[in-house]
């Protein structure tokens, strides 16, 4: 208790202290050069991303307001943009880590001089309030711990208040990349749970407050209209950002989106259709920064389960007939890599990796003559008309080639609310979809879509004991040869079996203004903030 | 008075039939909430997790107790794509679609009742024509193509309007909150430069919505006046020797303002609701938006809560169309 009030004490002066630091370090306020303004199509509906039905862009103030134990170190992607780097882990909150010796724990070191926007210091028991929070609320968050292996409470020890231990539940490649995640963030504990209203997790406080010790703060928020972000000069966790004030506007319609790129009155623009996105950068007058998003793919999954496509034959037909090279002009704009014509057997392993299949009519009226002898088949194929810009396209192509083949295909676009249902429901005969982990391993991916845990993923509802296994076992190898000798076995298995055709990896493409640097691509794909300059 | 609370009284069995319409039909509809914001990666038991915490495990008719229950205290309850409780979500957004309404029906009132009342006094004129024209565009052009094009053309190409960024641009900070109209507003803090840049803002979208309301209410005032003009009375005052202005706004106008009244409390409650597109095009935050946001990602609360307030709006407009009838015409005083 009393060291409770010394904390206040010194947290209180400092406060007091503050104005007159403030004046002196020459504060202005911030300059049109240090303000960003960015537009999106939406933006958070929560400030936390722990929280159940916490959409796509909180994770942006997870990742600009929060601090984690680490983070993914950048590395260069070619033209000035930088990309999360999987297997190298920079410091965060934790200024070293230690593995022990038997490999079934790691010992986490905290920054001495980081503290909340509140003033208070981080301690330990901060980090284990905030881990224990995302492996108990359920939803999202949980799911995404347990990907890397973490799963109770009773794995996190605050040891005292500047050392804190994660006790492994079994060796896991992805429990170290998974705490750099937007999850597992670090939040302030003492000021959440003193405005819990008996909440034990702070649910209604922290949806609408950031508790944080991260590089932004949250200045307003107006839900579907505009979110204003301030520098925290205090930050402990790394170098100041230059930018000191982001305005990010909700601006839904994608043609207005462009309209104020392109008349330079929004600096970044992010979600536009990719065929805006490649008019902008053939123009040339901003720039586009596409990163090929790790690990995702857009696919056209066929129901194994069920008939037709129970026969493999069926399958490859169709893997034959998609016609890929008009999908990446006509559907994609080029905006993304192909994932068609490669090697007929699997050879450098990761994940997206090119398929053997190319269009090749004869092929496929083959395989569907010996499969229905030559009598044809009708049935349907489901996408989600919230991603309607690309899958629709691409649907009608795939619709239009599969009738060449003696496969007649019903179209059936499903508004985003009832796509998910519709995938739960695991009955769709066809579904084009897109999928990509956080976490960019092969195995992770075939884990969610191949695996007979038959997550909502595995859209084609696809089971063998044998692929099962495969992944099984490359999740938690240990040995090197042996992982890649499965990987290579499940990835090879994957594509002769092909319920689902893999046709490309989507670009993430942002446009933003040319004197824009220090651009990130984080794997929550929202904007970094903390790295971004603007330059006149 | 008592016709008044007669009226509101009248109002309450539509009220509750439009909150029992709008909970069926948002539960009839297809479309899984849990699913949708259990997120990318949710397995089934964090989709049941968050179906036992929205309550939508329970029977209907329980559900819909709940919710009458809440909505006795005033609560709408909570959007889930915003995050925020649908009451001040409302609150804060009904001001933005109303002032865009206001200022765009306001822009329709001023060109479309000239242009219909010289189109009924020089028939078959020139300018008949052309209101004719400028009714048939108004009606045929889709609000968001209209409005993408006044984007393109003034804001694109030619630089003389400000970015579509709703309702002030991103530098300028919201007058204090009085009215939530930003043109009075900003007027009434004295603050001259954000007055300016609301107005800037509001240009485009309002005259986008003008030009789509300018057509029902130039033709109800042209019919209107022609039938007016071809009474008796009229006859009688020209012939008393009145001068043509006198005759054609004192006696004709008045008379016939009715129809056009009653026109222009639908085109208004209409606009309120159908406005969303041109929300979208100019990231305007008002309330159609936000329950077409709400609607697709099968979001309940808000677009029930979207439904009671544009029926209470219908219901309130109403009767202060029937009140500005009386004003108008003492015919309507005896009527009721």
């Amino acid at each position: 208790m009393k060291r409770r009030t010394l904390i206040k004490a010194t947290a209180g002066a400092a406060a007091l202290g503050l104005p007159a630091i403030r004046k002196a370090g020459a504060q202005t306020a911030p300059t049109r050069n240090e303000t960003l303004i960015l537009v999106q199509e939406y933006g958070p509906n929560s400030m936390d991303m722990q929280g159940i039905g916490a959409a796509q862009p909180v994770n942006g103030v997870s990742l600009n307001c929060y601090d984690t134990l680490v983070r993914f170190k950048r590395k260069p992607a070619g033209d000035g943009v930088t990309v999360f780097d999987l297997e190298n882990l920079e410091p965060g909150l934790a200024t070293s880590w230690q593995i022990a010796s038997d490999g079934m724990s790691c010992t986490f070191k905290l920054r001495e001089n980081a503290r909340f926007h509140s003033k208070r210091p981080v301690t330990a028991r901060d980090v284990k309030w905030s881990l224990d929070r995302a492996v108990k609320i359920g939803g999202f968050a949980t799911t995404q711990m347990a990907a890397g292996s973490l799963e109770k409470p009773e794995q996190f020890v605050a040891v005292d208040d500047s050392t804190f231990r994660i006790d492994f539940a079994r060796r896991d490649k992805m429990t170290m990349p998974d705490l750099a995640v937007t999850i597992p963030f670090v939040i302030d504990s003492e000021l959440a749970m003193a405005n819990a209203a008996g909440d034990p997790l702070a649910k209604e406080y922290l949806k609408n407050n950031v508790a944080g010790s991260g590089a932004f703060k949250v200045e307003s928020w107006k839900p579907g209209t505009e979110t204003i972000y301030v520098r925290n000069d205090d930050w402990a966790c790394g170098e100041l950002p230059k930018l000191r004030r982001i305005i990010a506007r909700d601006i839904p319609s994608p043609s207005t989106r462009r309209a104020l790129i392109e008349r330079g009155d929004a600096d970044i623009s992010y979600g536009l259709p990719p065929k805006d996105f490649k008019d902008l950068a053939d123009a040339g007058k901003v720039r586009v920064a596409a990163v090929p998003v790790p690990n995702a793919i857009w696919y056209v999954a066929m129901n194994a389960a069920n008939s037709p496509f129970n026969d493999v034959r069926l399958r490859q037909a169709v893997a034959w007939a998609v016609p890929y090279e008009k999908i990446m002009s006509a559907a994609l704009f080029g905006r993304g890599v192909p994932m068609y014509g490669g090697p007929d057997r699997v050879g450098k392993i990761g994940w997206p990796i090119a398929s053997h299949y190319k269009t090749d009519m004869e092929k496929a009226k083959a395989l569907v003559a010996a499969a229905t002898g030559g009598a044809g088949l009708s049935t349907s194929l489901v996408f989600d008309a919230g991603s309607a810009t690309i899958a629709e396209p691409m649907a009608i192509l795939v619709q239009e080639s599969l009738a060449q083949i003696g496969i007649k295909v019903e179209l059936n676009k499903v508004p985003g609310a009832n796509f998910r249902g519709e995938l739960n429901k695991k009955t769709a005969p066809m579904v084009i979809n897109r999928f990509g982990g956080w976490l960019d391993f092969p195995d992770y991916f075939f884990f969610w879509n191949y695996h007979g845990n038959n997550s909502i993923f595995n859209v084609a509802s696809y089971q063998n004991k044998a692929m099962d296994k495969l992944i099984d076992a490359a999740r938690f190898a240990t040995d090197p040869a042996a992982y890649e000798r499965d990987v290579r076995a499940f990835l090879q298995m994957g594509m002769d079996d092909v319920p689902m055709v893999p046709v490309c990896q989507p670009f993430h493409d942002v446009a933003m203004q040319k004197y824009i640097g220090g651009y990130h691509y984080a794997p929550s794909r929202e904007p970094d903030f903390r790295y971004l300059t603007k330059g006149a | 008075m008592r016709a008044v609370l007669l009226r509101f009284a009248g109002a309450i069995p539509t009220l509750f039939g439009v909150v029992l319409v709008t909970f069926l039909l948002t539960r009839v509809l297809p479309g899984d909430t849990a699913t949708y914001f259990a997120g990318p990666t949710a397995s089934a038991e964090s989709i049941a997790q968050i179906r036992t915490s929205l309550g939508l495990d329970r029977p209907l008719p329980e559900q819909f107790w709940r919710y009458l229950k809440d909505l006795s205290h005033g609560d709408l309850g909570m959007s889930l794509t915003t995050g925020q409780p649908v009451k001040t979500e409302l609150i804060n957004r009904l001001p933005a679609s109303a002032e865009l309404t206001l200022s765009g029906l306001l822009l329709a009132i001023g060109i479309a009742v000239p242009l219909g009342v010289l189109a009924a006094v020089r028939q078959g004129s020139l300018i008949d024509h052309a209101c004719r024209v400028v009714t048939t565009a108004g009606v045929s052009l889709p609000v968001f193509f209209t409005g993408l094009v006044l984007v393109y053309v003034f804001y694109f190409l030619l630089g003389w309007m400000p970015a579509p960024l709703g309702r002030l641009d991103a530098f300028a900070s919201p007058p204090p909150q009085r009215s939530g109209f930003y043109l009075l507003d900003t007027l009434l803090a004295g603050d001259i430069e954000t007055f300016r840049a609301a107005a800037a803002q509001i240009v485009l979208p309002a005259a986008t919505l003008a030009l789509f309301a300018l057509a029902p209410i130039a033709r109800i005032t042209r019919a209107s006046m022609l039938a007016v003009l071809g009474s008796e009375f009229i006859r009688t005052a020209r012939a008393s020797g009145l001068s043509g202005p006198t005759v054609v706004i004192t006696y004709a106008l008045r008379n016939a303002l009715l129809p056009v009244v009653t026109v222009l409390g639908m085109v208004f409650s209409f606009l309120l609701g159908a406005n969303v597109l041109v929300e979208k095009v100019f990231a305007w935050p008002g309330i159609g938006s936000y329950a077409v946001e709400a609607l697709i990602a099968s979001d309940y609360a808000p677009v029930q809560g979207f439904v009671l307030t544009m029926a209470i709006l219908y219901v309130l407009l109403n009767l202060a169309i029937d009140l500005v009838n009386r004003a108008i015409d003492p015919r309507a005083r005896r009527g009721a």
